[in-house]
């Protein structure tokens, strides 16, 4: 099946069965491997992406499900050399170690914070607990994680105010 | 800025959170073949034969298929590790000791292709009597291991203060309080994110491996044994690692061997990515393990005589267990004055899959008992947990259960008082919870230490190297310490920017291929930072030493960086130091009466946890948890934190929800959807304290901290339960079933 996917801000023709997982049409196909895969069934997140702005496991999408449509994989993440705030704090604050989880978690928390889904507020950090319950860390105790997604979000929530 | 004692960012940062850092899977290997393995499906048998479905006949004649069995290994079928005892594949005629044993490997052009031919390869098994339970292993029914009649892999004793076990009993019977509990804990799952990963390809007459490990000469060990090669002919090399937790301390070796052989007889590249539900049921897990322990405790509330009894399931193969024995023994006696200590151990064989390394090795399944026990003790004197722990700590000075004399940095005092801190009230002991269910509150507390560094002698006969080289372009280190996410490279990196006065930016950690770096020794045993990093510190120190005199024969002036470039450039070559380590002074170990100095240095940590029992579902929540650990020094303070918090949400959940479940030696539930691990909404709020006590002879005074968190908060989340709702936690984990089961033994709130 011959399909149209905008990937990270550009459309890519792309012939593949139709019931091929969008993370292997990511990784195989166009060699985006910054979407990892850690357990295939929806339970880990680390292949988080974004399907037309929502957050999605991209290895119990279908690849024919996703012609026509938006995907923004940890690769779109970034301006050329210009980190999101997402990934900005998670270095700073020391979010990321081994890194396997890390761009599913960087994809979904910058979704939650380009949409304003975490408030500034004392509320922030069960937020956060919540919203990204479906990216599991082994490494961090998330800690760290929910230190630079709530640092992030009040960088983006005072850039916005500016 | 010095560079030691700073939060530098971590020099893989961000490579990770762009999602540009390599990891086996995500390396372009054109034309390699996908590997998969066969597996034996039943516990224990003999293997009569492996039948190959006619139906693959023509992809192995076309080459499009490529199938291994033990017949193709060059030299040994033995994973080398301590014992020769587990093959790489198990052989016509050879003995299946667990359900997932390898029997034969497949190799296709895709990943789909190999899993569906492995399923058309079966072996044919002789079932015979299975084992899984340590008790019939013990009584010798079905003959494991040894000749024994026990099965045992292994058996220790340590005897402190009395020279026979009727002395010992005399003293527990002129006791004024005895304190006598069993406890047991589960088989823990690592889940490190990325699953077991390899690859293999054979160029110019050398095996060249890459992929996901800790310990890459633990690999090229196994290797030179089973492909019959000198330390040339193969080559490891680590991809970027998602996770090890000691899960990829040992088990690597056996993929390593399957692609290796895949590589060498498909005549390609070939790679092996485990599924997750493969993973789980074939790989390593914590050894489950069955304490008894008795206090003897005298008139004036001290303790008189310590009692232990440890039994653990070592799974088919002898694997690393004689070594978690030895961890989970050592620490048995808890870090607490007693004159009279006998610990027993023994590992056991069982028809499971191997047990193995996971951080703690040992120490947090005898952690757990030792710190119930006091915990019972404290209710029983009516005496405060916190007190009395701190009344009966081991402090400069006094001796441990092997008669060694605690010298140096020893944080018993400061992790206390970090504790007392911020302790703050308990919570109020009922109330309702969000849902509008009723809940019972309780706080546990808890006092641990962890041993750094190999046990006993064991640094000393690694001798682990590493060298550092002023180079063209800065400085380099190489060990074959592996970054698994611990943040060894960003540490590694400040050691040697302190000792050579530079620039962190100017030097380079390089990857632990074996070709290019010397052995280093394992990364493993809270060891990198305290034990690899004192050996880049002297080397950094030494290669400093050298450019200077040198510079100043010259009589040249310029930076460190500046002598550097003009050495290369005079003598063509680096300026290189390689050091081995040294132990510090007044470290004797005896490996034959189990006396001495166990470790070199210990870290000392604390443990608060206030749960929230909900007394519809009877699900345990972590209200707080504050883990004061003793690291010596923070060489990069958040990279160091960020290590707490991890190994204590570890310990929470083997506490509260992590389990693996057998079923006729099979792992039951091999899945992430059934084996879980905490999520972000499980965790608490991490309170973790960093407290430093120089360690003399540690860079830095930096000393191990990896395994210490795991040690303790599962003992400190039981001791909670128990306050909240009177009755006692000994078996983990403590879920909801285990919770709405002791409800009879509940005392009123």
């Amino acid at each position: 099946m011959k399909l149209a996917i905008e990937v990270n801000g550009a459309v890519r023709a792309v012939d593949a069965s139709p019931w091929k997982r969008l993370l292997d049409l990511l990784r195989d196909d166009l060699r985006l491997t910054g979407t990892k895969e850690g357990c295939g069934e929806g339970e880990c997140g680390a292949c988080t992406v974004l399907l037309d702005g929502e957050p999605v496991n991209s290895c119990l999408v279908a690849a024919g499900q996703c012609d026509g449509r938006r995907v923004t994989t940890v690769e779109g993440l970034a301006q050329g050399e210009l980190l999101h705030a997402v990934q900005r704090q998670l270095v700073a604050c020391g979010g990321a170690q081994c890194g396997i989880c890390t761009p599913g978690i960087a994809v979904c928390a910058a979704h939650l914070v380009d949409r304003g889904l975490v408030d500034a507020g004392d509320a922030a950090r069960a937020q956060v607990r919540e919203l990204l319950a479906g990216n599991i860390c082994r490494c961090t105790g998330y800690q760290l994680i929910v230190e630079a997604v709530i640092a992030a979000a009040r960088e983006v929530a005072s850039g916005r105010q500016r | 800025m010095a560079p030691v004692g700073r939060s530098l960012p971590r020099v893989d940062g961000v490579a990770k959170v762009t999602g540009r850092a390599q990891y086996l899977d995500d390396l372009d290997a054109p034309g390699a073949w996908h590997g998969a393995t066969v597996r034996s499906a039943i516990a224990h048998g003999v293997l009569e034969a492996i039948d190959v479905d006619p139906e693959l006949a023509p992809a192995l004649a076309a080459g499009e298929l490529c199938v291994v069995t033990a017949a193709d290994i060059p030299a040994k079928n033995v994973i080398a590790l301590i014992e020769d005892d587990q093959p790489a594949l198990v052989p016509i005629g050879g003995r299946v000791m667990h359900p997932d044993e390898p029997i034969a490997l497949v190799a296709a052009p895709t990943r789909a292709q190999a899993f569906a031919a492995a399923r058309r390869v079966r072996p044919r098994i002789r079932p015979l009597p299975a084992v899984f339970d340590v008790d019939a292993a013990l009584a010798g029914a079905v003959r494991l291991y040894g000749d024994a009649g026990d099965n045992a892999f292994k058996r220790f004793l340590i005897r402190k203060g009395h020279a026979s076990d009727d002395e010992l009993e005399a003293v527990f019977a002129a006791a004024a309080q005895v304190i006598d509990g069993r406890y047991a804990t589960s088989p823990q799952e690592q889940m490190y994110i990325e699953p077991q990963a390899m690859m293999a390809d054979w160029r110019d007459g050398r095996c060249h491996i890459v992929g996901s490990m800790q310990c890459p000469y633990y690999v090229h060990k196994a290797m030179k044994a089973l492909l019959g090669c000198d330390g040339d002919g193969v080559v490891i090399a680590q991809s970027v690692t998602g996770g090890g937790f000691g899960g990829k301390e040992e088990y690597p070796s056996m993929l390593a061997a399957h692609v290796a052989l895949l590589a060498r007889k498909a005549g390609r590249a070939v790679k092996m990515v485990y599924d997750r539900d493969e993973d789980i049921a074939a790989t390593t897990k914590r050894h489950p393990c069955r304490t008894r322990h008795r206090l003897a405790v005298d008139a004036r509330g001290e303790l008189a005589a310590i009692d232990i009894d440890v039994v653990m399931d070592g799974g088919a193969y002898l694997t690393l267990s004689p070594v978690v024995l030895s961890r989970g023994v050592l620490h048995a006696a808890g870090p607490y004055r007693c004159p009279v200590v006998r610990v027993r151990g023994r590992v056991v064989a069982t028809n499971h899959p191997p047990h193995g390394a996971f951080r703690g090795f040992g120490a947090p399944q005898t952690t757990f008992a030792y710190e119930r026990q006091i915990q019972k003790l404290a209710r029983a004197r009516g005496e405060d947990p916190l007190a009395l722990r701190k009344r009966l700590a081991l402090r400069t000075g006094d001796t441990t259960a092997t008669g060694q004399r605690l010298e140096a940095s020893v944080g018993t005092d400061e992790v206390f008082a970090a504790l007392e801190a911020v302790a703050g009230a308990p919570p109020a002991r009922t109330g309702v919870n969000r849902h509008g269910a009723p809940v019972r509150r309780g706080r546990g507390v808890c006092f641990y230490f962890h041993g750094a560094g190999f046990t006993g002698s064991g640094e000393q006969r690694l001798a682990g190297r590493a060298t550092v080289a002023a180079t063209a372009h800065g400085f380099e280190v190489r060990s074959s310490s592996a970054e698994i996410g611990q943040g060894s490279i960003t540490i590694f990196t400040q050691l040697a920017a302190a000792a050579l006065g530079v620039d962190p930016a100017l030097v380079t950690v390089i990857d632990p291929t074996t070709s290019r770096v010397p052995d280093s020794g394992p990364t493993v045993a809270s060891r990198t930072a305290m034990v690899v990093g004192g050996v880049v510190d002297r080397a950094a120190r030494a290669v400093r030493a050298r450019l200077e005199a040198w510079a100043a024969g010259r009589a040249a002036g310029g930076s460190l960086a500046e002598h550097a470039r003009a050495y290369v450039a005079q003598t063509g070559g680096e300026l290189a130091e390689t050091v081995t380590y040294e132990p510090p002074p007044g470290i004797a170990w005896d490996d034959a009466t189990y006396t001495g100095s166990a470790y070199p240095v210990y870290g000392w940590a604390t443990c608060l946890v206030d749960v929230e029992i909900d007394l519809d579902s009877c699900e345990v929540a972590v209200l707080r948890c504050v883990q004061a650990v003793d690291v010596g020094k923070a060489i990069n303070p958040t990279i160091v934190r960020g290590q707490i918090d991890g190994g204590t949400l570890q310990a929470l959940g083997w506490a509260l929800l992590e389990n693996v479940l057998y079923k006729d030696g099979k792992v039951a539930n091999a899945s992430m959807t059934n084996c879980i691990v905490p999520t972000f909404a499980d965790a608490p709020e991490l309170e973790t304290l960093l407290v430093e006590v120089p360690y003399p002879f540690g860079p830095s005074g930096a000393k191990g901290v990896g395994e210490i968190p795991m040690d303790g908060p599962a003992a400190a989340v039981a001791n909670a339960v128990e306050d909240a709702l009177g009755a006692a936690f000994d078996e983990l984990p403590i879920s909801p079933e285990a919770i709405a089961a002791s409800r009879p033994a509940w005392s009123a709130p």
